[in-house]
Formats: structure tokens, C-alpha cells, sequence
């Protein structure tokens, strides 16, 4: 079950009307870019769950 | 760019210099018998957690990439960040898959894709299939890594006044280099070289993305110069995407991140390490550099701000670095951007040698060649695909390569079906080699057609339920090619034919090779 943690990020990604916004905007950049900057430690995060999991 | 600006040049010669010792001592590095196609083009399947974390993040962030992308942002703006998406979404698909290529490939030393294709069917035409897009793929990559190489060498200033030979000439030093490293060294030269790529191209990034902003009075200025700019064209673009662009901004990142690991350079850097486990830890880690492509994307809009007049859009992150920085960083960061050309394409060279060794020479041509004869022979090929790929952009117009490129992503992304659901046992059942085959020639033609029917590019009309979407044409290509291979095999199911010879075993799949206990695997 911890495999579907890794559909989020299409999810997340993909659907444009979630981000295709300038407001509000972080230390200068717009929605648009932060959001999509923040996935990658989000990603990072979810694969690792993922990983530890299959670890055991 | 008045003439050349001798700072400039000698800050790039050293590290140019650097690199090329590198690539000739590389040879010595981990040593193994070079005469053997294992260890001259996978470097004997050893690399760690750090070096493949290097190694594949040198050869898929490319010289092309830090030229490309800007360019695009610079041009259009916001649909440019397509990038960033698809280098996100691409490493859960990496983490997904890749770890059971490596396993089943390391089991059976197979050493292409290709390779696992015919292990697993049987099917000599469905591997050749594979063989042959992987070879079609990476050929204008190539050629484009020398694109990237050549616009930093006219932004340094040479032939300006010397005629087209002299234009070319420093190319084509760098290359035949490049050529001999790869010839002795084989895969290590570009995974040494790899450290100090990476490490120079992110302090290069670093040092714009941290100085330029306060020239221009931090981000939020900078977004809004470039949001005015695009207001001034027309608004046809902007900073945000216009509704229109939704869909193929979406289908871009999904098709190139399902095509990005078909690209036989990205597999020879997943199956040269040395466990499943390092596969799975660089699927964490190398997202890293995805924050370093966001960075170099910025730059479109940097350029903008400060006031770039790119001739050409592929100028812009040259003049960028150019109209900032002092003499000695263009130089260092030039340098930067050529290294950044030579690993991908000494890797790309060396995939497409294995490739044309083991998929094309070994079963159609001499079924008993040695290793150390497909070692010989592979070598010989990574030069003449090297120099193929020199021949076509001295004697070609670089639109070509950059079509071709194109086309390669349509096509390279038709082989997804055939090496990835034969990973898995429950998806495997549903397809069988011939059906497999079927669904490759569907989407090969319907791609190709209609890519040429929009003028190359990347992107085409579909109707669908009333509405009619832009989407990318390697996407709508590999739909139809599932459908077939999907169909052709149910009809086969039921007719009991077309049974696959697989010689792997579910097992072989799994993360349970000795190779991968964590002792061996740091």
C-alpha cells in the first residue's frame, strides 16, 4: 500500500489547475514555481517512506 | 563578443585540460580488464551510491539541457518549466522500475536493455526492435551535446574573423579527445569526469542564481521584468501557463519522464552500479539535481531581466554569465558547460557501442564473438558514432539534430511497453512478444506521422469527447502502441500462440543478489 505514496507526486504535478497561479507568492516567486520547487524534497520524502518500507 | 578575451580562454583551457588527464588516468580507476565489454562499458557493474548519483546526473542533466531549457523559458516563459515536473515525477517511475532491470540484468549479465528484451521473449526482432530506437534515440543526442559545445564556443568568441574552419576547429580538438578517453577508458572516463562536472556546474548555477538576483533587485523583480516582457510580445506567454498550454505542459512532463530511462545512456548509467539498492538510493537523492535544472531555468528569466538581446535563444545563458560575471568566471563557467557535453555524450556513445555489439553484431553477424572481441568492437563503434555525430553537425544544419532529437523522444519512449512490463509478472502476462512488436511498429509509424504532419513538433490537436486538447505526440503514440500490443497479445493468449522463451525467474527480479547486502553495496 505504501507503493501508492509514489502516485502523489503525478497527482500533485500534473494537475495544472492546483498551481497555474501567480498568488501567494514565497521570497519572490510566484505560486507557479515554489510549489513546483517544493516537490522535489516532498518526492525525495515520499520515495524514502517508500524505500524504509520495503526495506524491512 | 568582440574577439576572444584571453582570461576567459585560459580559465577554460586548464579545466579543459583537467578533464582530458582525467579521462586517460580513469583507465587505471577500479581497474578491471578493460578488454572486456562488462568492464570497458558498464566499468564492471561497481559503482557505488555517490559515483552513480554523480555518473547519472552528469549524463541526464546535459550541456543541452543548460542550453535548452533557459533558451525555451527566455522565449515562452512558463511553458519552458515543463522540465521541472517531468525531472520530479520521472524518479518515482526510476524507484518503480529500475531496481528490477538492474536485478534481472545482473542476474543473467545482460548489458542492455535490449539484452533483458531478448531474455525475457525471445524474440530476436522485438530486442532488435529495441535496439535499433535506442541506437535512432541517441544518435542526435549526441549531435546536440555538440551543439551545446558549439554555442559556447562562438559565445567565446572564435571565427569571428578566421572563417568557418577556425569556428569549428576547437570543436573538433575537444571531441576526437573526448573520442580517445572514451576509446581507452570506456565508461569510468566519463564517470571521473562526472565529479568535476557536477561540481562545476553547480557552483556556476549557484553563483547566478545568488549573484544576478541582486543586480536586479532580488526575485520578485526579476519575475516581474519578465512577466512585463512577455506583456509587451503580445501575452501570448507568460510567467503562468495560458489555458491552452495546460495540456501539453502536463503530456510533456509525462511522455519525456516515461521516455526519460528508455534512453539507452540513462540505462548503461542504472546498470553499471553495483546493487538494486544504489538504483533505489539514487532514485531518492538524485531529485537534487532537479532543483539545480529549476535553477538553470531561471536563467530564462534572468536574461530577460538584465536585458539580454539573444540573436539566437540558445545565446541567452552565454550572454547571460557574459554580461555579469568577470572574465575568469565566463571562462569557468564555459568550461562548465562543455564539460557538461562531453559526459553524456562519451556515455551516449558507449550505450549505442553496446547496443550495436551485442543486439545487432552478435546475433546477425558473428553469434560466436568473444567478450574480448565485443569489447574490440564496441570500441571501434563508440568512435565511429562519435565521429558520425561531429560529421552531422559540421556538414548538417543543427535544425536537423534538434528535430531529430525531437523525434527521438517520440520514438525512444515507443519501447517503454516492451523493457518495462516485462519487469513486473502481473503486467508481463498480459502482452507476448509478436503483440509487443505490433504495438512498436503502431506507435513508431503513428509518431513519426504525425510529427511530420505538425512541421516537428512536439506537440498535436486531439479530439476527444467534444473538446480537442494539445498533447505530446509520444504520448498519444504510446497509448495506441499499449492498445495494440495489448489486443494483439489477447488474441494470441486465446489462441494459445506466440508464447514467450523466458529464461528469467520471478526471483531474478528481486533485490536478493549477494551483490546487494549492505556491506557491498556502500
Amino acid at each position: 500500500m505504501r507503493w501508492l505514496l509514489l502516485l502523489l507526486p503525478f497527482i500533485g504535478l500534473l494537475w495544472l489547475p492546483f498551481y497555474n497561479q501567480t498568488e501567494p507568492s514565497f521570497l519572490g516567486f510566484p505560486f507557479f514555481y515554489w510549489y513546483q520547487f517544493a516537490w522535489v524534497p516532498v518526492t525525495c520524502l515520499l520515495i524514502f517512506v517508500v524505500y524504509r518500507g520495503i526495506r524491512r | 563578443m568582440s574577439g576572444i578575451n584571453p582570461t576567459a580562454l585560459a580559465v577554460f583551457v586548464f579545466f579543459f585540460l583537467l578533464v582530458t588527464v582525467l579521462g586517460f588516468v580513469a583507465a587505471r580507476w577500479k581497474a578491471g580488464d578493460l578488454s572486456v565489454l562488462n568492464e570497458w562499458g558498464l566499468a564492471g557493474r561497481r559503482f557505488g551510491t555517490v559515483i552513480t548519483w554523480f555518473l547519472i546526473g552528469g549524463d541526464f542533466y546535459t550541456a543541452y539541457t543548460v542550453i535548452a531549457v533557459p533558451a525555451l523559458v527566455y522565449a515562452v516563459g512558463a511553458y519552458g518549466f515543463f522540465a521541472l515536473p517531468y525531472t520530479i515525477i520521472v524518479y518515482p517511475i526510476v524507484f518503480a522500475t529500475m531496481p528490477r532491470l538492474w536485478a534481472v540484468c545482473h542476474r543473467h549479465n545482460f548489458i542492455t536493455p535490449a539484452d533483458f528484451v531478448h531474455g525475457r521473449y525471445g524474440s530476436h526482432w522485438l530486442a532488435l526492435a529495441v535496439a535499433v530506437t535506442g541506437i535512432l534515440a541517441t544518435m542526435p543526442y549526441i549531435a546536440l551535446q555538440l551543439v551545446g559545445m558549439q554555442v559556447v564556443i562562438q559565445a567565446m568568441g572564435f571565427g569571428q574573423d578566421g572563417g568557418a574552419f577556425l569556428k569549428d576547429l576547437p570543436l573538433i580538438i575537444a571531441f576526437v579527445i573526448l573520442a580517445l578517453y572514451t576509446y581507452t577508458s570506456g565508461l569510468r572516463a566519463p564517470a571521473m569526469i562526472a565529479f568535476v562536472k557536477d561540481v562545476m556546474i553547480y557552483v556556476a548555477v549557484i553563483a547566478a542564481v545568488v549573484v544576478i538576483p541582486i543586480h536586479l533587485g532580488g526575485y520578485g523583480a526579476m519575475f516581474e521584468a519578465a512577466d512585463k516582457a512577455f506583456q509587451a510580445k503580445g501575452g501570448a506567454t507568460g510567467i503562468i501557463l495560458k489555458p491552452e498550454q495546460l495540456v501539453p505542459f502536463a503530456t510533456l512532463a509525462l511522455g519525456s519522464a516515461l521516455a526519460a530511462f528508455m534512453y539507452p545512456h540513462t540505462t548503461t548509467g542504472v546498470l553499471s552500479s553495483a546493487s538494486g539498492d544504489v538504483v533505489r538510493r539514487n532514485a531518492m537523492f538524485l531529485p537534487l539535481y532537479t532543483i539545480l535544472l529549476g535553477l538553470v531555468a531561471l536563467m530564462g528569466y534572468m536574461a530577460i531581466a538584465v536585458g539580454v538581446q539573444a540573436p539566437s535563444p540558445s545565446l541567452t545563458v552565454p550572454m547571460l554569465f557574459q554580461a555579469i560575471f568577470p572574465d575568469w568566471f565566463v571562462g569557468f563557467a564555459f568550461a562548465a558547460i562543455v564539460i557538461s557535453a562531453l559526459v553524456p555524450a562519451a556515455i551516449m556513445s558507449i550505450a549505442a557501442a553496446n547496443l550495436v555489439t551485442r543486439n545487432i553484431w552478435k546475433p546477425y553477424v558473428n553469434r560466436d564473438i568473444t567478450p574480448q572481441g565485443e569489447a574490440t568492437l564496441a570500441k571501434i563503434v563508440s568512435l565511429v558514432v562519435k565521429l558520425g555525430a561531429l560529421a552531422f553537425i559540421l556538414f548538417l544544419p543543427t535544425q536537423y539534430a534538434i528535430d531529430l532529437q525531437l523525434l527521438g523522444g517520440v520514438w525512444i519512449v515507443q519501447t517503454f511497453p516492451a523493457i518495462v512490463f516485462g519487469l513486473f509478472a502481473p503486467l508481463g502476462r498480459w502482452v507476448r512478444p509478436t503483440g509487443l512488436l505490433g504495438g512498436w511498429v503502431v506507435g513508431m509509424a503513428i509518431g513519426t506521422g504525425i510529427a511530420f504532419s505538425q512541421g516537428l513538433k512536439p506537440v498535436h490537436a486531439l479530439a476527444f469527447g467534444g473538446h480537442t486538447y494539445t498533447v505530446y505526440i509520444g504520448l498519444t503514440a504510446l497509448v495506441l502502441n499499449i492498445v495494440v500490443a495489448v489486443v494483439a497479445s489477447a488474441v494470441a493468449i486465446a489462441m494459445n500462440a506466440d508464447r514467450p522463451h523466458d529464461i528469467t525467474n520471478p526471483s531474478d527480479y528481486g533485490a536478493t543478489a549477494p551483490a546487494d547486502s549492505p556491506e557491498l553495496a556502500r
